[in-house]
């Protein structure tokens, strides 16, 4: 306990509050419903040295209170086994905290403005339809509507203001500009009619003004920081803790990326490797699976080296780090990641595209509005009132809100089919992809062995191989134990495993081995197949089982789909040229590459952009990472390693690859759906500028089409949650 | 007239009222966890009961 109340201390994830008291904040990914909730917080403060837990599901995160004195984090996360969640430290200083703050700003903004829009349209409706009313009562409405106008926007209108002047200091303009022009000069102007005794007062419209744009933020904003949550919380399943063996031989748990070369690691039957190194003890199989892409795993002994990300299977091995330079497949992957990283900088979303042209040409219409009439009718108040018309007129309400709500919408029905988005623009990106890549191993296939020749095999062999193969965790093995389905399996009387070789055991006075053709004695030097495992009992001649890796069972489906939508679709992996064809052409892809390293990847990548294509890649593996970057837009399952998960914009869950298709119908409808809502809003000001410009708006008719546009459009975006039922 | 310098007093203090409130829940953080607070509503409150 004192050994763990040392390293808790210095722990980067754990927040010391007292002396008795730290907390920390971990994710809980599994953690979805109310009995989990009830399980964490009730649960939880029963173990020794818990004071309290409090969890957040639309986060999945717990925020939990320990005695440091008496527990570590690590035994905490120990008594979340035990709960039965699976636990992992999350590092809240990297969190968003800033996004966090910057929704809730926007939110109360939102709030005061709806406040402040509710109660001017009372005063304003009063006088809209007061025909008979009072020049002093109608004063009086006006100054109450200027003091609760002018504090609301004070405060409400900030972000707009900031921007604005951000913009306007780096000598640009950017659609905030007329935003807060379009607010501040109706404020100004009303003010000075209501002096004058006027009718025509818009203290509503600037405010409602900033009331729909404050939407538009807000749910833009939400969607980042939700994007950015999705990321910090697979960030967090990064920290892989390694075991460390002291000179002394003791063990102590560390973060992975706290491990120094040298330094000698212990990795058991069953983990991940946390660090790249030489193994110094120890004799294993390795499944390097989502690596390298290669589906049998490899023997590896004392001299091998062996990458982070790879799982040990066998036996426990040590591990002697090898230095973090620039030559660890990690670090290469990060450095071409970065490099692709580059390439993808230049896009520039739409609406700000839009923004760029259209704010220039809102001034010039108000500013040419205005000095016209001045020198037409020579009349420089009716000419401001008219400029102002103009300026609240051809403010974007309803674009502003063309984007974030069709987004919100789209990212919405991809959650509930399993479908996690999570880079902000990436839905935006996706919109026009004409070719598709896919990588093998784990993302086109399965990645996980099924036997092939069961039906050649007799059935008491298999039920032999299957009492075997299931006390190990080797792939193959656990294929053989799998193949005999629900059909009761012996129980060995003793099993030893040969790690790199296969097993040995005892069942019934037989001797049973299961596993290479060489640790079975089988010579005849016919060509292996594929992946394959032998049994022999007693001296019975051996048997030979073989295994592929299957498609996703709708694999080929999703290619026949893609491919009559006009995708182009192709195959790219790291697999060896024999078992990638075969995959092509079970997949129905005629286009594929195989015995790729990440870079040739990226190469094909680029060529492909040269072209003219717009590509979305699909991939899982850590040899996938940087070509995920390097694409315009990436899918990975939720199988995949964390870094590649990092890397790409969305996440799938499940076995089906239909996440492929739906996230690609979704997103063209999405990008259907935005385009029709900019022409709806443009079409809008199409009709109402004239009008304004020629003096017949009033601010009745302002606040009907700025409400009406609003609606229009987002009705609009809710027609993506059509079709979405099934 | 004189009945509109008692009401519209008592309207904007009555919206205030209810502004404030968001605002304090928001700050307070009830808004933190909306997916939470919609399944925690199904919780028991009775802490002998056994939780499955």
């Amino acid at each position: 306990m004192t050994q763990a109340m040392t390293a808790s201390s210095k722990d980067p994830y754990v927040r010391l509050l007292s002396d008795t008291e730290a907390e920390a904040e971990l994710h809980v990914p599994t953690m979805h419903c109310a009995a989990c909730i009830s399980k964490v917080e009730r649960g939880m403060p029963e173990f020794e040295g818990v004071n309290y837990a409090r969890a957040n599901l639309s986060t999945k995160r717990v925020k939990v209170r320990f005695n440091p004195q008496l527990v570590s984090l690590d035994d905490v996360i120990a008594d979340f086994d035990q709960v039965g969640f699976k636990a992992s430290p999350f590092n809240s200083e990297k969190a968003d905290v800033e996004g966090d703050k910057t929704a809730k700003e926007l939110l109360i903004a939102l709030a005061v403005a709806g406040f402040a829009s509710a109660n001017i349209m009372l005063f304003s409706v009063s006088v809209w339809s007061g025909g008979e009313m009072a020049e002093e009562t109608r004063s009086l409405f006006h100054w109450i509507s200027a003091i609760i106008a002018i504090l609301a926007i004070a405060y409400s209108g900030r972000p707009f203001f900031r921007s604005a002047l951000t913009a306007l200091k780096a000598g640009g303009v950017n659609m905030d500009v007329p935003i807060a022009l379009a607010v501040v000069l109706s404020v100004i102007a009303s003010i000075y009619e209501s002096y004058r005794g006027g009718e025509l007062v818009y203290f509503e419209a600037g405010i409602m003004l900033l009331f729909f744009l404050l939407i538009g933020r807000y749910l833009d904003q939400r969607m980042r920081s939700k994007a950015s949550d999705a990321a910090q919380n697979l960030l967090a399943l990064k920290a892989v803790p390694a075991t460390v063996i002291g000179e002394d031989g003791s063990q102590t748990t560390v973060p992975s990326e706290q491990v120094e070369t040298g330094a000698t690691v212990l990795v058991q039957t069953g983990m991940r490797l946390p660090v790249d190194g030489e193994i110094i003890k120890g004799v294993s199989d390795i499944d390097t699976s989502l690596v390298t892409g290669e589906t049998v795993p490899v023997k590896a002994e004392v001299g091998d080296k062996v990458f982070a990300g790879t799982l040990n299977i066998s036996a426990p091995l040590h591990v002697r780090v090898e230095g973090r330079g620039e030559d660890t497949f990690l670090a290469e992957i990060v450095r071409l990641m970065e490099v692709a990283e580059q390439g993808r900088s230049a896009f520039v979303r739409l609406a700000d595209r839009l923004a760029r042209s259209y704010a220039p040409v809102v001034h010039v219409l108000a500013a040419a509005t205005f000095l016209g009439w001045w020198w037409y009718a020579d009349d420089p108040h009716m000419a401001l009132m008219r400029a102002v018309a103009v300026l609240i007129i051809t403010c974007p309400c309803a674009l502003g809100l063309a984007v974030p709500v069709v987004q919100v919408v789209a990212s919405g029905r991809l959650l509930s089919a399993g479908i996690l988005v999570k880079s902000e623009d990436g839905l935006e990106r996706m919109g026009n992809v004409d070719t598709v890549v896919f990588d093998k191993t784990g993302t086109l296939t399965l990645g996980e062995m099924t036997l092939i020749n069961g039906a050649d095999i007799a059935s008491r062999d298999l039920l032999m191989a299957a009492a075997i193969g299931v006390t190990s965790r080797h792939p193959l093995a656990q294929a053989v134990a799998n193949a005999a389905g629900k059909r009761r399996i012996p129980m060995m009387d003793s099993v030893s495993e040969i790690p790199g070789s296969g097993l040995v055991g005892e069942l019934k006075g037989k001797t049973l081995k299961l596993g290479s053709r060489e640790h079975v004695g089988h010579v005849t030097p016919d060509a292996a197949t594929g992946p394959e495992l032998w049994l022999r009992i007693d001296d019975a001649a051996p048997i030979q089982f073989r295994f592929s890796d299957q498609l996703r069972p709708d694999a080929a489906d999703v290619v026949a789909g893609l491919k009559k939508s006009g995708k182009r679709v192709i195959l790219v992996s790291g697999d060896r040229k024999e078992t990638v064809e075969r995959v092509a052409t079970e997949a129905g892809i005629d286009e594929w590459y195989g015995d790729r390293r990440p870079d040739d990847k990226i190469e094909i990548l680029e060529k492909l952009k040269e072209d003219g294509a717009t590509i979305l890649m699909v991939g899982d593996g850590l040899n996938d990472a940087p070509a995920l970057r390097a694409a315009h837009v990436s899918l990975s399952p939720s199988s995949a390693t964390d870094v590649t998960q990092t890397a790409s914009d969305f996440v799938f869950q499940g076995k089906s690859l239909t996440a492929v298709s739906e996230v690609l119908t979704v997103t063209h409808k999405t990008r259907r759906l935005v385009l029709e809502n900019f022409a709806l809003a443009l079409g809008y000001n199409v009709i109402a500028v004239p009008l304004a410009v020629l003096g017949f708006v009033t601010p009745l008719v302002a606040a009907i089409a700025m409400s009406a546009s609003s609606i229009v459009v987002t009705a609009n975006a809710l027609r993506l949650k059509m079709g979405a039922a099934k | 007239m004189n009945v509109l310098l008692i009401l519209i007093p008592v309207a904007l203090f009555l919206g205030a009222i209810g502004l404030g409130a968001f605002v304090w829940s928001l700050k307070s953080g009830q808004f933190d966890d909306l997916d939470g607070a919609a399944e925690r509503i199904l919780m028991d409150d009775d802490e002998d009961e056994v939780i499955t």
